[in-house]
């Protein structure tokens, strides 16, 4: 069926602005497969069903939205934590403030470079998995990532990986357009752990492509934090073998847009998928989550768990799917959504849906929304916390039970005291 | 210490009355008791002097050390030095204890202008007062009051009554839902609370509290009104014969 004229034009204008990277035969085969695709779905609008809460037109449009930056006044994340740094100034690699790439049990190198190659392994995981999340819902940002990405990671990991990788995102140029993508494949048993912060850019799109086959764990936290104009796409697509382990969690302040999109397809038996989201907004923010979680296997267990905090206009947004294929018996599916609104004249929308065609199965979801709890509030103050400072004891209270999803302790005590820091500072 | 004069309080919301012009006056270091029925305003009472929202004033004062209380904001009160402990302690999940008390600690600290207290001071500090109030580790890591007894509720507002060293405590049906021992526990918390500097408004249904805390002066409160004062014997006197004849004698 054609496409709108308009969604057409948008589409063209917006590859217009951009230039396909040359490569080796499967590097250019795959990047033209997906410009056809995105040239077949169109880029998103403000019609589409799936941006009904979001509009995309900023992400969209050819010309990037300046965004002013923004020098964050605090200590690097996960200084106590002995991780492998790999650097990105405005979806750069900069090699000169990263580590060497090299670790036990892990092979790393940059897009670039192995695009050239006649002959990568990347070949069978490189925006093969992107395709294979656009059935049955569109995203044709994540296609446009796949054409256009010049720069990014192809990350093997054939061994328990000593330590973490630390992507860091640097955002320098007010009108950076960023295009990334990485690629993960988990050879079995293996496991690695991936922590990426930094706002990375003015507008910023990217992918990651995380293949985990049978027995292996990919572990994510990420953090996209206080700069303030900032605009972001991103999209993970994780296929996952038998008795394998996916855990993502993202934590979010600022940005006037966000949409982080999480497709999983759990093929083999016995697998589990935990995906989670914290995000504190105010004023000119909008936060998107859109999960979509396929099981295609028996007994695997998945969690969806996003928690956000809103004040002064902000908007949040939650669209999660289980989706449980016929056959995918003793799947265990639960989703929650919530949001505190601090204010009337912030917003929550919430789009949990759960389409089963197997009968031995428990799924759950529930989603709410609710204002500080007045009660608590009262206690506090009544034992001496300024109401300013109970309101964040209670705010920090709800967004820590999101970052209870993330397994190591470390980490959580990281993430939770980031964000006691954040909202002291907003409090002055 | 606290001075409460022709207090009229009714509810913000509808058009009833509650308090229909309370005296009542706690001089330093005194134990009261304020005893009622169901709805006489016993509870109201602690709540508009502690600045719950839901109340109206419409006429009145309560000062504290000579201090208006109305005016000010319940964080204000408390750094003043005022102290509810609640009927029911309210839960709150992913708040620790520890966190909440050193918090409340230093904010009421901050207020008067005094020196924050460190982790350490605080921890010792804690440490010692939840030992004599048989309050575990455990419960002190724990979320505030999340999966407490009722017991444990009520020893846990007793252990913050110890840290923040308030000089006026209310207390609001502190007996109800505890079993003999527990009440027993409670009570020692609060009597070794007890000096000369300290004064404390006990709020209770029944006179076996009283047996444990003993007070100096016992108000009966019906109807939003003190209708008779008297000393512990008042207590007996409402245990034998219940709050109908007394009601009966005032009209």
């Amino acid at each position: 069926m054609a496409l709108p004229k308009a969604k057409t034009d948008a589409t063209e204008a917006r590859l217009a602005s951009l230039r396909l990277p040359e490569g080796a035969a499967w590097a250019s085969a795959a990047r033209e497969a997906a410009l056809g695709r995105v040239r077949a779905m169109g880029l998103p609008e403000r019609r589409d069903e799936y941006w009904k809460f979001t509009r995309p037109d900023t992400l969209v449009q050819a010309e990037v939205p300046k965004a002013a930056t923004f020098e964050a006044d605090e200590a690097p994340m996960y200084e106590g934590i002995d991780r492998l740094q790999i650097v990105f100034v405005d979806g750069k690699f900069d090699a000169e403030a990263s580590d060497d790439l090299s670790l036990e049990g892990v092979s790393i190198e940059r897009l670039s470079d192995a695009a050239e190659k006649d002959i990568h392994w990347a070949k069978e995981v490189y925006g093969v998995l992107e395709e294979r999340g656009q059935t049955p819902v569109d995203r044709p940002l994540a296609a446009l990532n796949t054409a256009m990405a010049e720069d990014g990671l192809l990350i093997h990991v054939t061994g328990k990986a000593s330590k973490p990788l630390n992507l860091i995102y640097h955002h320098k140029s007010e009108t950076s357009d960023a295009i990334l993508h990485h690629v993960v494949k988990l050879d079995e048993g293996a496991e690695l752990t991936v922590l990426e912060n930094g706002p990375a850019a003015a507008r910023f799109n990217q992918v990651i492509e995380v293949d985990v086959a049978d027995g292996a764990g990919f572990h994510h936290v990420r953090t996209q934090g206080r700069d303030h104009e900032r605009r972001a796409a991103t999209h993970i697509f994780a296929r996952m073998g038998k008795e394998s382990t996916f855990k993502t969690f993202t934590l979010t302040v600022n940005g006037v847009l966000t949409r982080n999109e999480c497709v999983v397809e759990m093929l083999g038996d016995d697998a589990a998928a935990h995906i989670a989201g914290a995000c504190v907004g105010d004023g000119d923010f909008v936060h998107d989550d859109t999960v979509f979680v396929t099981h295609d296997a028996v007994n695997c267990e998945s969690r969806q768990v996003f928690k956000k905090v809103l004040r002064n206009g902000a908007k949040g947004v939650f669209q999660g799917k289980i989706l449980v294929k016929p056959g995918a018996q003793k799947t265990d599916g639960y989703q929650i959504s919530q949001s505190l609104l601090l204010d009337d004249d912030s917003e929550f929308d919430a789009k949990p849906e759960l389409e089963i065609y197997a009968d031995d199965v428990a799924c759950s979801h529930g989603s709410t929304s609710g204002a500080i709890d007045e009660e608590g509030l009262f206690y506090l103050r009544a034992r001496g916390v300024p109401r300013e400072i109970a309101t964040d004891l209670l705010t920090l209270a709800f967004l820590a039970e999101a970052v209870q999803e993330i397994e190591d302790e470390t980490l959580r005590e990281e993430l939770v005291g980031r964000l006691d820091a954040w909202l002291q500072r907003r409090r002055g | 210490m606290l001075e409460i004069k022709n207090l009229h309080v009714g509810l913000e919301d509808e058009d009833k009355q509650i308090l229909k012009g309370v005296d009542l006056k706690v001089g330093a270091g005194e134990v009261h008791a304020i005893m009622g029925p169901n709805g006489s305003g016993k509870s109201t009472l602690s709540y508009v002097l502690s600045g719950r929202d839901g109340y109206d004033v419409t006429e009145g004062s309560a000062t504290l050390l000579g201090e208006e209380l109305l005016d000010m904001d319940p964080e204000e009160r408390a750094a003043a030095g005022l102290f509810l402990a609640f009927q029911y302690p309210v839960e709150i999940p992913g708040v620790g204890n520890m966190t909440f008390m050193r918090t409340a600690l230093n904010a009421q600290r901050k207020a008067r202008g005094e020196e924050e207290m460190s982790a350490a001071d605080f921890l010792k500090l804690v440490r010692e007062k939840a030992k004599t109030l048989k309050i575990d580790a455990d419960m002190l890591k724990r979320p505030v009051n999340v999966g407490f007894s009722g017991g444990e509720k009520k020893r846990n507002e007793v252990l913050q009554m110890a840290v923040l060293e308030p000089k006026m405590c209310i207390l609001d049906e502190t007996d109800s839902g505890l079993d003999v021992d527990a009440m027993k526990l409670v009570s020692d918390g609060v009597n070794a609370l007890r000096d000369q500097g300290r004064s404390f408004l006990v709020i209770t249904h029944y006179q076996r509290l009283l047996n444990h805390i003993k007070p100096d002066v016992v108000h009966i409160m019906s109807n939003g009104r003190i209708i008779k004062t008297g000393g512990p014997e008042l207590a007996l006197e409402v245990e034998e014969n219940g709050y109908a004849d007394m009601r009966g004698e005032v009209a």
